[in-house]
């Protein structure tokens, strides 16, 4: 009965947080500064990700692939659907469940236990609408740009550890990526990002918005938000998997 | 003026505070006191809002607060300044971006407006040339002069504290008494100061409530405080050394 109650109390918070904005200036405003601060800040970590991901998966195929009647273009061709169905979408939100969600629920939980979520309550400030709409619309809009370049870079990535170590001609690569190629499966990843990205920032949000005690508890709500995040996202991709691609 | 009315509140099955009645009055610092864990800071969060009570209400100036819609609330909670036990400023903004905050979010007044009554909020606080520091590189008493500052921002007509002196050494602690004083007197705001701390009783405290076992134990004056013979009260008020050498020298 306990989790009824969470999933309550979840939904009604997302009732307050996407309330008419006091003003529509400042959430403009804040929303810019979330876009870099979870958004660019966390270009970095997802490039190096990608990149040696798309190398793993080149090269793990290719040590997989014995039989001499399997075309070598299979290479590029399974490291170009499994970073655009997979990879990308899906392990980078977890990623990004854990470097955003655990950042989102801190930031929020301190605000509680330092009374300032009170104080913006006091002052008749919408508190959940004021913290939390501007780092749902910042994710919304920036991790599918995340994730597109986290696509290019890990079949970028696939492409130099095959070509350089010699277990995949450039040609052959190259042939791979562009054989089939079904543009709705770019679409299918891209709709997995954004509910992904609303996850993130919802689960986390809801357990840093309702943080009480002091600082062990902050901490304790940020590997709870990475934990309950990760586990709707996984959720999320089969039924997303079963409802938009059979 | 706030009026609480039969107001009882309780947390699962523990009652924290059981029918209380008061009335706060216009003008006036009005002081809660009681021991750690009375229930004066439930009080407090149950006349802004932060609670609701099981039974009982709240009247800002008549308007039962609890039973208003949300949009009412919210006008009323933008007439509310309220300074909490730890300041509450917000850490990614600046001094002079927590004062402008509420006037941001609410008022209708140009943006060189704004600045100006910032700045003469931040002045009347003794916040000086500090507009650009952030709430870690300042004192705790000026922490807490930027949260007034912050609180009077909008011209408040409630004002709440929550343990203005927490944390703050005697001389700092009378600065921040006095300007609780001065304000109140200046804005002819309801003031509701909610103190353990009997410095600030016997310094500011126009009508005092004080709270025992979650009940209304006590109300009166400043003078009556010190003549009175009930017996709570005076267990709490000559606790300290200070306060026994008082009464000592009373009876002398």
């Amino acid at each position: 009965m306990r989790i009824l109650y969470h999933i309550g109390r979840y939904f009604q918070l997302q009732g307050e947080v996407f309330s008419k904005p006091e003003r529509f200036g400042i959430y403009w405003k804040r929303t810019i500064e979330e876009i870099d601060l979870l958004g660019v800040k966390s270009l970095g970590i997802v490039a190096l990700l990608s990149v040696f991901m798309g190398a793993v998966i080149t090269i793990q195929t290719k040590t997989n692939i014995d039989s001499p009647f399997i075309p070598l273009y299979v290479v590029g061709f399974a490291a170009r659907q499994s970073t655009i169905l997979e990879f990308s979408p899906t392990i980078i939100s977890l990623i990004l469940a854990g470097k955003v969600g655990s950042t989102i629920a801190a930031e929020i939980g301190s605000m509680r236990v330092k009374e300032q979520i009170d104080a913006l309550d006091i002052m008749g400030v919408n508190s959940a609408g004021y913290l939390i709409l501007p780092k749902i619309i910042a994710c919304v809009v920036i991790n599918p740009f995340l994730i597109i370049i986290s696509m290019f870079l890990s079949i970028f990535g696939g492409y130099m550890a095959g070509t350089l170590s010699g277990l995949v001609s450039s040609a052959n690569y190259i042939e791979g990526i562009q054989f089939d190629f079904n543009a709705y499966h770019v679409t299918y990843a891209l709709i997995k990002t954004v509910v992904f990205a609303i996850i993130i920032t919802t689960v986390s949000a809801y357990h840093g918005y309702y943080t009480s005690g002091g600082t062990r508890e902050v901490g304790i709500s940020s590997t709870k938000a990475v934990v309950y995040s990760d586990v709707v996202i996984l959720i999320m991709n089969y039924l997303l998997t079963q409802t938009l691609l059979l | 003026m706030i009026e609480v009315v039969g107001l009882s509140k309780r947390f699962g099955s523990t009652q924290v505070l059981t029918d209380i009645n008061a009335v706060f009055a216009k003008g006036k610092v009005n002081q809660v006191i009681g021991k750690s864990g009375s229930g004066k800071s439930v009080l407090a969060k149950c006349i802004v809002g932060l609670y609701v009570p099981e039974e009982g209400e709240v009247r800002y100036d008549g308007q039962s607060f609890h039973t208003l819609d949300k949009e009412a609330k919210r006008q009323i909670r933008q007439e509310i300044g309220m300074l909490f036990q730890s300041s509450a400023l917000f850490d990614s903004l600046t001094v002079l971006e927590n004062v402008l905050f509420p006037l941001r979010m609410f008022a209708t007044m140009a943006p060189e407006e704004m600045l100006e009554r910032a700045h003469l909020c931040l002045k009347r606080v003794n916040i000086i040339d500090k507009d650009g520091l952030y709430p870690s590189e300042i004192s705790g008493g000026m922490q807490k002069r930027v949260g007034i500052a912050r609180a009077i921002a909008m011209n408040p007509k409630y004002l709440f504290v929550d343990e203005p002196n927490s944390g703050l050494d005697p001389q700092t602690s009378i600065v921040i008494d006095e300007l609780i004083q001065e304000l109140t007197e200046e804005y002819g705001t309801t003031t509701i100061v909610i103190t353990h701390d009997m410095n600030s009783v016997m310094g500011t405290g126009d009508n005092i409530f004080f709270i025992h076992q979650g009940r209304l134990w006590w109300k009166g004056t400043r003078d009556e405080l010190l003549t009175s013979d009930n017996k709570e009260l005076n267990e709490f008020i000559f606790a300290g050394s200070l306060m026994r050498q008082v009464r000592k020298a009373m009876k002398g």
